[in-house]
């Protein structure tokens, strides 16, 4: 399994990563994929992502190794974007190989889960008159409580 | 020991990143967390109510019983919020 995990400023290429994910690998059947966006929200001009370097990477890998002993995975590529994003623009990629559909849908939204509650990025909101960092979402604690 | 901050707690504090030698008395995080809110100021602030941070040590997530060694890089920060 060959995991290509990016931390970056810049935007990515949907169709660039999924090629360079299944190029050099045989037996791939699926490839199931997730793009996050910045949502524009009401008087949201910017959010700036921060980002501890080091241990997000090494949260990241370790998340991809867990995902890795449940499905049978061929490949996975993780791009989060950092800096400041505005509304509309990309933010994450997940993208899972396997051989079958069902490991690449259920890894892929595992591995999301698990991203948004592991990895360390936080989000902060500009709007027109004031900034304010993100709270976390009890949903989204919830979602990766049901991997367990 | 080196101490990191993130989003608002390193707003609040002002740096992101300083050498703490660790008295002797510090043996884990909550200790730690206990020391630093009576430094006062911004400290102060942001360790008044732990229940809104979150630790790491050496780049794990860290729970604040997590027992502390004079090398460790401890992180303080909010909850995290990516994806």
């Amino acid at each position: 399994m060959i995991a290509h995990i990016r931390i970056q400023p810049e935007d990515f290429d949907l169709n660039d990563e999924i090629e360079a994910l299944t190029e050099k690998t045989t037996g791939i059947g699926a490839v199931a994929s997730f793009v996050g966006v910045v949502r524009a929200e009401d008087g949201l001009t910017a959010l700036t992502l921060e980002h501890y370097p080091g241990m997000t990477e090494k949260q990241i890998a370790a998340c991809v190794e867990d995902a890795n002993t449940r499905w049978p995975l061929l490949g996975v590529t993780i791009i989060h974007r950092i800096g400041t994003l505005t509304p509309g623009t990309r933010i994450v990629l997940v993208a899972v190989a396997a051989p079958h559909r069902g490991a690449a849908f259920l890894a892929c939204e595992f591995l999301m889960d698990y991203l948004k509650t592991r990895a360390p990025f936080w989000k902060r909101e500009d709007r027109e008159t004031e900034t304010s960092w993100v709270e976390p979402r009890t949903s989204d604690a919830e979602a990766a409580a049901r991997w367990k | 020991m080196t101490l990191v901050y993130f989003a608002w707690v390193r707003q609040k504090i002002g740096v992101a990143q300083e050498t703490f030698p660790a008295p002797p008395g510090i043996h884990t995080v909550q200790d730690l967390i206990d020391h630093l809110q009576r430094r006062g100021g911004g400290y102060a602030d942001v360790f008044a109510d732990p229940s809104r941070l979150r630790a790491a040590v050496n780049q794990e997530h860290a729970p604040f019983n997590t027992a502390l060694s004079p090398d460790d890089e401890v992180a303080f920060f909010p909850p995290v919020t990516g994806g």
